[in-house]
Formats: structure tokens, C-alpha cells, sequence
């Protein structure tokens, strides 16, 4: 099938009024996603691409029945957004907004923990299951539906190698952007274990950075899968102690370094590719194409 | 953004945590009048960085005088390639234990850890996992004293100490809720009598959060170079290598690096260009990358909702300019590729789609494989 966005899910768009969240609600319903409903706090009553907006999240699922939202709120209103969107039981969240305080997704994830929804994000381009429909802002001409589940900390390198499997004839069940902060709601270990229960999945790509220890943790994860694993992991040569772009992606003392993700990953049976076009090929070659 | 001592010392302070008395000064004579009121004195210099106390960072003074000497000696220095620029003079503590005590946010967990231990100061670098004692709290939970006494009771402390390492926790936790902190560390929390006092103090908050702290002084690490282009929205970093890079995303710059190196080329930056980055902030990108004297700028755009024809109008501004004698690579995919490629092609830039050719093609325009 695929994980996360299985298609048809009726959709809610936080934030559908401004630039992004105007551009890109037309953009997944291009690709076919079902946007029911915006939301834009004192905009309520009006229409974008013919979605009606709302004033309160409550409302509008009263009304539509979504149960998937999308959030291009700025940072500063984006936990509140989140909030609300779970309290009235959006079940999946995909939090677009870059920069949000870490203490608000610390505080949001915790509420979703309490309600049972997943939160993927924030500072995430979303998840997009080719052919069936899209949560957030991938340029979705370069994904095809297929055997391979993509997940990834940052979006243009991802947009990259997802580009380049489709390329091959490599296809995606499902692909998805964990976000480049330090605190998200997905972690690769998690997101390793849907793919591994997913039939639709045959093979997994892992696009990670330096960083944290979302690699290290989903090794375990990579060791007991049926499923091959190819990772790229960008930062080898960053220097420590430096912030490359992602809130995330920085090297402290010795934690978070490419070396510790690499080793854990291969000691768990994955293949890490040392350049980013060699991933289509060792996908191929794992799948015994 | 980090924290210098002083400035989270006095965040400690407010909270009611003991911390030395002493002032801040930038001379000698300065350094010679705190010793004067105080006595006995510690000099610290003040940087955005740990590990100071064993670069020579930090001098005792027994009278005025030694504490001139050893501001004299501090000041103007470079530790840690920091310049030293201001010092904090304060009080000598009688030390009857050394204790530890950090506040980090879990990144994995998006939780609070909280780590303490018996074996602080220096001794911190040599404790075992099996030294430290930790709680995990929700990130702006308030913490409740007798956590901190049921924590003083495993890490030893008898007598007054115990109500004071209570109340030491609780102030920690809500200075790290308030100040949006990631980190608020002291090391070392110091028993002296029956008084706890934070020797010293180390604390970072998250830079996403300071739009809700304008009280904060604003810390620079950055570059001057960094700095600016940082207020356009762009991330730069600067390298040692003599191959300038832009490109749209992180993950995309970083592997772009990695990419050069491992074909022998030496990358001079990292540069983020964001998201849908228009012609104008491009441009002045570029100028930043030339400036930086490359031998070659490769830039490398995946657009999704940057424009290529954005970024290919901007490389013609750039290049129509004098001081721009290096040679361009130009990789161009996504959102009006097509447009851009006749943009450059008609002012004889030359443009490809594939990565590897452009790395390639930029490590041998450099001077090709490094010995």
C-alpha cells in the first residue's frame, strides 16, 4: 500500500491563504490530493482554488471531515495551529513551517503522543505517495509510483535521489521528509519499521545528514528488516560545531558525526552510498534488478 | 545562540541561584578596582566557548595588583581562535565540593534531560556514564524541589545542602523553559559550607525562539560575511578551499561538498540559498561567493519553488559586473529549467542538468585532483 498517505484522505490546509499555503494547495490538488478545507483565522468564508476557508479548525472539520492536515503557518502562530488541529482529531499533521522554537515541537509532539496522531515535521517538504496524493511542497513531476520507500531529513537532496530513482525505473511507495530540526515527530527508526510492515515496499532509501542520532537509532531497525536499506548521508566533510542550513545538522563535540551514522548503518547491513548518484544503482543491485 | 558566562550567570541570579559576586570589566585598572572591593579574585575570560578554564582562560589573583597582571595577560589574547575581549572578575569561593549539574534538551526524545553528578568540575571529562544521576522532564514543565532533594540524597550531599540542590534544580528548570534554553549547564555547582554557588555557567537558547526574547543581547559567531547573508534568509558558512558553492537546500549543499572532496576538489563554503530565493538575494549570494577570491563557483539548483530563470537572470547580473574573472559552473534542474538554459545559452554560459558532470567539470577548472 504505502505509509502515512494511502490517497483519497480528506485534507485540511492551516495557514491556506498566504503565498505558500495558496500555492501549494493548488499544487496537491493538481496531483489529486483531496483538499476539502482551509483554515485562516478572520478569512472565514472565503475560497481558495475553490477549497472554503474556515476560521477555526473545529468548523471546519465539522463540516468536511478531514482527518489529514497540512500547516504553512509562520513559525511564531505554528504550534497553535498544530494544537489546534489536534485537538479536534486530525490524525496525521505534516508541519511545513520552518523555524518553529523547539519548545513549541516539543510541546506539540507531546500532545500528539496523548492523542494517538502522527506529526511529521516541522521544517519538512511532507509525504507524497506517487500516483495517490500529496501532504506538503515536493515538486511531485519527479516521484513515480513504485517499490521504493524514501525518507529523509532534508527536502532538495531527497527531491535529488527521488528524482534519480524514477530515473531508473525505481519508483516510490511512499516518500516522505522527516524535517531538518533537531526535534521532529518522525524518527527514522519509526518510519524504517512502516516501510518493513508495508507491502507495497520492497526496498528502502534513507537520505540522512549529520547530527543528532535519529542514524545510530534506526540501525537496530535496519538490522532485523527483510527489506534492503541504502542510505546517502550528506555532511561528511562539515566542519564540527557549525550549523550547516538545518537547526539539526551540526556536529557536536563528537556527537552526530557522518562517520558514527555510516558505521552504525553498514554494521546493520545497509548500503552507504558515498555519492549521491551511486543510490539508484546499489537500489537496483539490492533488489536484483 | 550561546550564552556568555556573565550574561547567564545573571539569568541564574534572577532566578535565585547563588553565583559569585563580581562585575564585568575591559581594562587593568578595571580588574584592579573589582579585586579591590572583592579580595580575593577569579579572572575569566569571557568567550562563546567551553573548555576555557584548561586553555588558560581563567587566572586566581590574591591582591589588586595579580589582577591587573592577570587581566593584562587575558585581554587581547585568542583562546580557542577567540578573541578575549571582556572579563569577569569575581569573588574566590572556598571550595568544599565540586558537584555538576545540566539541563540539555533531547533531541531524539524532545525531552529535557537533566544530568547531575558528585564528580564536577574538571573531573566531569574523566566521570564514568555511572558518576552521572538523570531525570527526563517535559520541555516547560515546571520541576518541583524534592526532585532536587531526592537527587542531593543519590549524589551524597547531607545537611543544608540538600534543600539547596532542591532549590537550585527548580530555578535551572524554569531559567531553561523561559530563556528557550537548549542547554543551561554548571559546572561546577560548588558546596561551600552550607551554601550551593554556580561557579561557572553555561547556557545556549534556541536562535528559532529569540524573535520572543528581544531582553536577550543579540551574541554573534558568524562572520561578518555570514551575518549578512544570514539576514537574507541564506545560510553561509565559510571553508578553507578555493571552489565556491551555491545551492538550494541544506542536504543539497552539504552533499554538493562532500561530492567535490571525495573528487579530490576543496569546497571554500557552504551556502544554503533557502527556498524560492529570488534574482536580487541570489545575485548578492554570488558577489558574497566571489568575494571570497574562489578559483571556481559551482552552483548546484534542484528549484522546486526557486526558478531557475531567478537564478540564471542573477548569474548574468553578477557576471556582467567587473571582479568576477572565475569561471562558472552551472547545474541547473527543476522549475523553468528550460527558460534558463536559453537564458544563459544566449549570453554564452554554458549550463547542464547532470551533478556529477558539474562537480567534475569544477574540481578540474580548480586544478584537478589534489596530490
Amino acid at each position: 500500500m504505502s505509509i502515512l498517505l494511502h490517497g483519497g484522505e480528506r485534507v485540511l490546509v492551516q495557514g491556506i491563504t498566504g503565498r505558500q499555503g495558496s500555492f501549494h494547495t493548488r499544487r496537491m490538488l493538481e496531483y489529486g490530493t483531496a483538499v476539502v478545507a482551509g483554515v485562516s483565522p478572520g478569512k472565514g468564508g472565503a475560497s481558495v482554488e475553490g477549497v472554503p476557508v474556515y476560521d477555526t479548525v473545529r468548523e471546519a472539520v465539522a463540516d468536511t471531515g478531514a482527518i489529514c492536515g497540512v500547516v504553512f503557518v509562520p513559525a511564531p502562530q505554528a504550534a497553535d495551529a498544530a494544537m489546534e488541529a489536534l485537538e479536534h482529531g486530525i490524525g496525521r499533521l505534516v508541519l511545513v513551517t520552518e523555524h518553529v522554537p523547539v519548545h513549541d515541537t516539543a510541546r506539540v509532539l507531546r500532545r500528539a503522543r496523548a492523542v494517538g496522531a502522527q506529526v511529521v515535521g516541522p521544517n519538512t517538504f511532507g509525504v507524497i505517495t506517487p500516483g495517490r496524493g500529496k501532504l506538503g511542497i515536493m515538486p511531485h513531476e519527479y516521484y513515480a509510483p513504485g517499490p521504493v520507500g524514501l525518507v529523509a531529513r532534508s527536502g532538495t537532496l531527497s527531491y535529488e535521489i527521488a528524482a534519480s530513482l524514477t530515473a531508473a525505473g525505481l519508483g516510490q511507495s511512499t516518500a516522505l521528509g522527516v524535517g531538518g530540526d533537531p526535534v521532529v515527530g518522525q524518527s527514522l527508526a519509526g518510519v524504517l519499521e512502516a516501510f518493513e510492515a508495508d507491502e507495497a515496499t520492497r526496498a528502502v532509501v534513507l537520505v540522512g545528514e549529520i547530527g543528532g542520532t535519529a542514524e545510530e537509532e534506526a540501525a537496530p531497525v535496519v538490522s532485523r528488516m527483510t527489506k534492503p536499506v541504502v542510505a546517502f548521508l550528506a555532511g561528511r566533510t562539515a566542519p564540527p560545531g557549525r550549523r550547516m542550513g538545518h537547526a539539526g545538522a551540526i556536529v557536536e563535540g563528537d556527537r552526530g558525526t557522518w562517520a558514527s551514522k555510516a558505521a552504525a548503518l553498514r554494521e546493520a547491513g545497509a548500503a552507504v552510498a558515498e555519492l549521491p548518484w551511486e543510490v539508484a544503482d546499489l537500489v537496483r543491485r539490492r533488489l536484483g534488478r | 545562540m550561546k550564552l556568555f558566562e556573565h550574561q547567564a550567570k545573571e539569568l541564574f541570579r534572577r532566578e535565585g541561584i547563588g553565583v559569585p559576586r563580581g562585575a564585568q570589566v575591559r581594562t587593568p585598572q578595571g580588574a584592579a578596582g573589582v579585586a579591590y572591593r572583592l579580595g580575593p579574585v577569579a579572572v575569566k575570560a569571557q568567550i562563546l566557548a567551553g573548555g576555557r578554564g584548561k586553555a588558560g582562560g581563567v587566572r586566581f589573583a590574591a591582591t589588586p595588583r595579580e589582577a591587573a597582571a592577570a587581566a593584562r595577560e587575558l585581554l587581547g589574547r585568542r583562546i580557542h581562535d577567540l578573541p578575549v575581549e571582556l572579563l569577569r572578575v569575581e569573588r574566590r569561593l572556598t571550595v568544599d565540593r565540586e558537584l555538576y549539574l545540566g539541563l540539555f534538551l533531547d533531541r531524539s526524545r524532545g525531552e529535557v534531560l537533566l544530568l547531575a553528578s558528585a564528580r564536577g568540575g574538571v573531573g566531569v571529562e574523566e566521570a564514568a556514564a555511572g558518576d552521572f544521576r538523570e531525570r527526563r522532564l517535559a520541555v516547560g514543565a515546571r520541576v518541583e524541589p524534592f526532585q532536587g532533594r531526592e537527587l542531593a540524597r543519590e549524589l551524597g550531599l547531607t545537611g543544608g545542602a540538600v534543600r539547596r540542590l532542591g532549590e537550585v534544580v527548580a530555578a535551572l528548570a524554569r531559567v531553561f523553559n523561559r530563556c528557550d534554553a537548549v542547554l543551561a549547564e554548571v559546572n561546577p555547582l560548588v558546596v561551600s559550607g552550607e551554601e550551593l554557588v554556580a561557579a561557572d555557567a553555561r547556557m545556549e537558547v534556541d536562535d528559532a525562539a529569540l524573535y520572543r526574547h528581544p531582553e536577550m543581547a543579540r551574541n554573534e559567531e558568524a562572520s561578518p560575511r555570514e551575518a549578512a547573508l544570514r539576514a537574507a534568509g541564506m545560510t553561509l558558512v565559510e571553508l578553507e578551499g578555493d571552489i565556491a558553492v551555491l545551492a538550494n537546500g541544506a542536504g543539497m549543499a552539504m552533499a554538493t561538498l562532500d561530492a567535490l572532496e571525495a573528487l579530490g576538489g576543496r569546497p571554500a563554503n557552504f551556502l544554503d540559498l533557502g527556498g524560492g530565493t529570488g534574482e536580487e538575494p541570489t545575485a548578492r549570494a554570488l558577489e558574497a561567493l566571489a568575494a571570497l577570491g574562489p578559483r571556481v563557483i559551482l552552483i548546484n539548483i534542484f528549484a522546486g519553488i526557486t526558478r531557475c530563470d531567478e537564478v540564471a537572470r542573477a548569474v548574468l547580473r553578477v557576471r556582467e559586473r567587473p571582479g568576477l574573472p572565475m569561471p562558472l559552473v552551472v547545474r541547473l534542474v527543476g522549475t523553468r529549467q528550460a527558460e534558463a538554459a536559453a537564458i544563459l545559452g544566449q549570453a554564452g554560459v554554458v549550463s547542464g542538468t547532470d551533478l556529477e558532470e558539474a562537480v567534475r567539470r569544477a574540481v578540474a577548472l580548480a586544478g584537478g585532483q589534489r596530490p
